[in-house]
């Protein structure tokens, strides 16, 4: 296995590695006969970003796959994000002073080294350990998604940065004419304490603006950012496909020498139906010039507020019927955890070996189905991953079922049917 | 309660918005009173800020093409909140090549400063961003907390040196101390004095100017005192690194009063915006 990559695409291929890192900490490495493949997912799987780098990105591609073009090497791995990163590390300077850069899987076979031919004679080489790995690569269907939407990054760039730096989700509903980018609020977080920002664009303003199905959807912004910074460098228009909440949302970047996916999962239909339902003072604000300044009436509140002893806005209780709230694993990536709520409906099944697991999915999906029936159950934060069908419930499912499915083994010793019946007619 | 404002300017905007981002330097939630003529940024003297309070006035006319103010009854036709002013501040922070902005009063699920911008966009409706920030309305028996501060008994008035030198000389001090010794006399003369069991530094600024103030009751009594003798006041180091750091707008001068041993009071004038803030000194 062995590529060559000539001076500007260098800092190119620097800038996927960073882009990456914002999502993970191990860089999948997979040379393929259609090109190399640089993948990247997040702990928690709800975040997937690959760059496919063709062979034409290459002064020189060998896969290392016997001739033919009909089979692939096999010889994928992964490594840590750290390592890579220090390879392309400053971006600015790679432009200036590397010449080439090689990669190759060194003789022995366990180390791959990045080797940058550099301006003056100067040989940087590095080095990587590497594990062996699946490979990495959920299943999704561009073509099969209601809505696509493409501009130039630089709008969703400018959307984007309306938004504080520290947001976790925004929250993206589509409708006929119009886009909108509101931050989505964890059910945690208090109402009257946050800054709530909402952007709105015509869809005049996209190269291409897809709508079949009017929807709102709900994602982690921190990963898309990293897309974003390159797509913005690459100047190339940026796609985005999406349906239904619960389905992840794809984006992507079309060159013929690079193919670039990101996929994050989005939060299903019930977290965002609450979400919706505890805003519904909140109109969507499509058009702020026929505003009504007759009905910014604050006199009711107003009265409401001298008669309390307390000088200060009170923020309605926002009731999402469950206290419940699974304890925060501990993760580095904040976004990570939060995305631990997600579910998918329709679970991106992975082609690898793990099959096994697709089943158990299934069954938890019905049992979770049958679950929500119940009233005044607290939903269940679980969260499926992206690509195996497997669930991993916080709280072990087990222990609810059989709360639920408890026989009393003993009844209380000092109750007895006549007391029982003259309770029940109080009653 | 209502409160309706919009500015078009571009000019207007990008100075409020340093106005803005100075007070979110000064100070993390303050109070924002709005009358008809005018708006307010106050910072009340609680313990919990050290003391240190703030009154910023700006006129609205100079900022606001359009303005519209019913306040809490008629006879007091005014609008007192609590807000976190880098709300506001992170709020305007990409209006800066607005085509308007707009800012209301507004009741979604709790009371709300909501700020709308109108962005240029790529095609003929333009993009709108809004903030809805929420505040705090403060009852009207409360409002005597929020008086104007009046101009203390001042035993020495001097014009500040450059703020920008001024700021980079504290900020090296700020290394060696906790608290800074701020003295000054009616010759125009300033010393910055620091001491610590190891060091002692002092920085000298000289022929700095001396505002008259006319004839108030201070004027007489520092008549008779010798204008070479210092006043000094000891303040907290960081508080007053905060409000030089914090400076965007470029004030054509800047008040130092100085009543000795009590408290420093500064007055920046700009145009149509004063700012003052009190720092007491360290007890």
């Amino acid at each position: 296995m062995r590529c060559v990559v000539a001076t500007s695409n260098v800092k190119v291929l620097g800038k996927a590695v960073h882009s990456l890192s914002r999502i993970g900490d191990e860089l999948y490495f997979e040379p393929l006969s259609s090109g190399l493949a640089l993948r990247c997912v997040n702990s928690s799987r709800s975040a997937y970003g690959c760059f496919l780098f063709t062979p034409l990105f290459f002064q020189h591609y060998d896969s290392g796959a016997p001739p033919g073009g009909l089979e692939d090497s096999g010889f994928r791995c992964k490594m840590g994000m750290k390592s890579v990163q220090t390879v392309f590390k400053s971006l600015s300077s790679l432009d200036k002073t590397v010449e080439k850069c090689e990669i190759d899987l060194n003789p022995g076979g366990n180390r791959l080294v990045f080797q940058l031919h550099c301006k003056y004679g100067i040989t940087k080489t590095h080095n990587l350990s590497f594990q062996e790995s699946e490979s990495l690569q959920p299943v999704f269907q561009k073509d099969g998604y209601a809505n696509v939407l493409r501009a130039q990054p630089r709008l969703l760039a400018d959307t984007v940065v309306h938004f504080p730096p520290s947001l976790e989700e925004v929250n993206v509903t589509v409708s006929g004419e119009r886009v909108q980018f509101r931050n989505h609020l964890e059910d945690e977080q208090d109402a009257s304490k946050m800054m709530l920002t909402e952007m709105s664009l015509d869809a005049d303003e996209f190269e291409s603006f897809q709508v079949r199905e009017e929807t709102g959807i709900t994602f982690c912004l921190k990963e898309l950012r990293g897309l974003l910074s390159f797509a913005e460098s690459s100047g190339l228009p940026l796609s985005m496909y999406f349906d239904q909440p619960g389905r992840p949302v794809v984006f992507g970047l079309d060159d013929p020498v690079l193919e670039v996916n990101f996929v994050l999962a989005t939060l299903s239909d019930e977290e965002t139906t609450t979400h919706r339902e505890r805003n519904r003072s909140r109109p969507p604000q499509a058009d702020t010039s026929h505003d009504d300044f007759l009905s910014d009436d604050m006199d009711s509140y107003m009265i409401a507020m001298e008669t309390s002893a307390v000088g200060g806005a009170e923020a309605q209780p926002c009731s999402t019927g469950s206290d419940q709230r699974r304890e925060r694993e501990s993760d580095t990536a904040a976004c990570s955890t939060r995305s631990d709520h997600r579910r998918e409906r329709e679970p991106v099944t992975a082609a690898c070996s793990s099959g096994s697991k697709q089943q158990r999915g299934r069954e938890s999906e019905s049992e979770e189905e049958e679950e929500e029936e119940l009233p005044g159950t607290p939903p269940q934060k679980r969260f499926r991953s992206l690509f195996f069908g497997s669930v991993l419930s916080p709280y072990s499912q087990g222990a609810n079922q059989t709360l639920r499915n408890q026989e009393v083994l003993a009844e209380a010793s000092d109750s007895d049917p006549e007391e029982q019946e003259e309770e029940t007619a109080k009653k | 309660m209502r409160f309706r404002a919009k500015m078009i300017d571009i000019g207007c905007l990008n100075h409020f918005t340093r106005v803005v981002n100075t007070i979110s330097k000064l100070t993390k939630t303050c109070t924002l009173r709005l009358t008809t003529d005018k708006l307010y940024f106050i910072l009340s003297d609680k313990v919990a800020n050290g003391g240190v309070s703030m009154w910023c006035e700006l006129s609205q006319g100079n900022f606001f093409d359009e303005f519209q103010l019913e306040g809490v009854s008629t006879e007091h036709n005014e609008i007192y909140m609590d807000l976190a002013a880098e709300n506001l501040s992170r709020a305007l922070k990409t209006a800066h090549n607005a085509k308007s902005l707009k800012i209301k009063l507004t009741n979604k699920h709790c009371p709300c400063i909501t700020v709308a911008i109108e962005l240029p966009s790529l095609s003929r409706v333009s993009r709108v961003v809004t903030h809805d920030i929420p505040v705090g309305v403060i009852p009207k028996k409360l409002w005597n907390d929020f008086k104007e501060p009046s101009v203390p008994d001042f035993d020495v008035s001097i014009y500040l040196p450059p703020l920008k030198t001024m700021k980079n000389v504290v900020e090296r001090m700020k290394n060696l101390s906790n608290f800074l010794v701020l003295e000054a006399n009616l010759n125009g003369e300033m010393n910055l004095k620091i001491e610590t069991d190891l060091v002692s530094v002092t920085t000298h600024f000289k022929d700095l100017g001396n505002p008259s103030w006319g004839d108030n009751g201070s004027q007489d009594s520092t008549q008779d005192r010798d204008p070479e003798t210092m006043m000094d006041v000891k303040v907290d180091i960081r508080k007053l690194l905060q409000f030089l750091a914090g400076q965007q707008v470029n004030p054509s001068k800047v008040i130092c009063n100085i009543v000795n041993k009590r408290i420093v009071h500064f007055i920046l004038l700009h145009e149509d915006v004063s700012l003052q803030y009190f720092i007491p000194a360290h007890a």
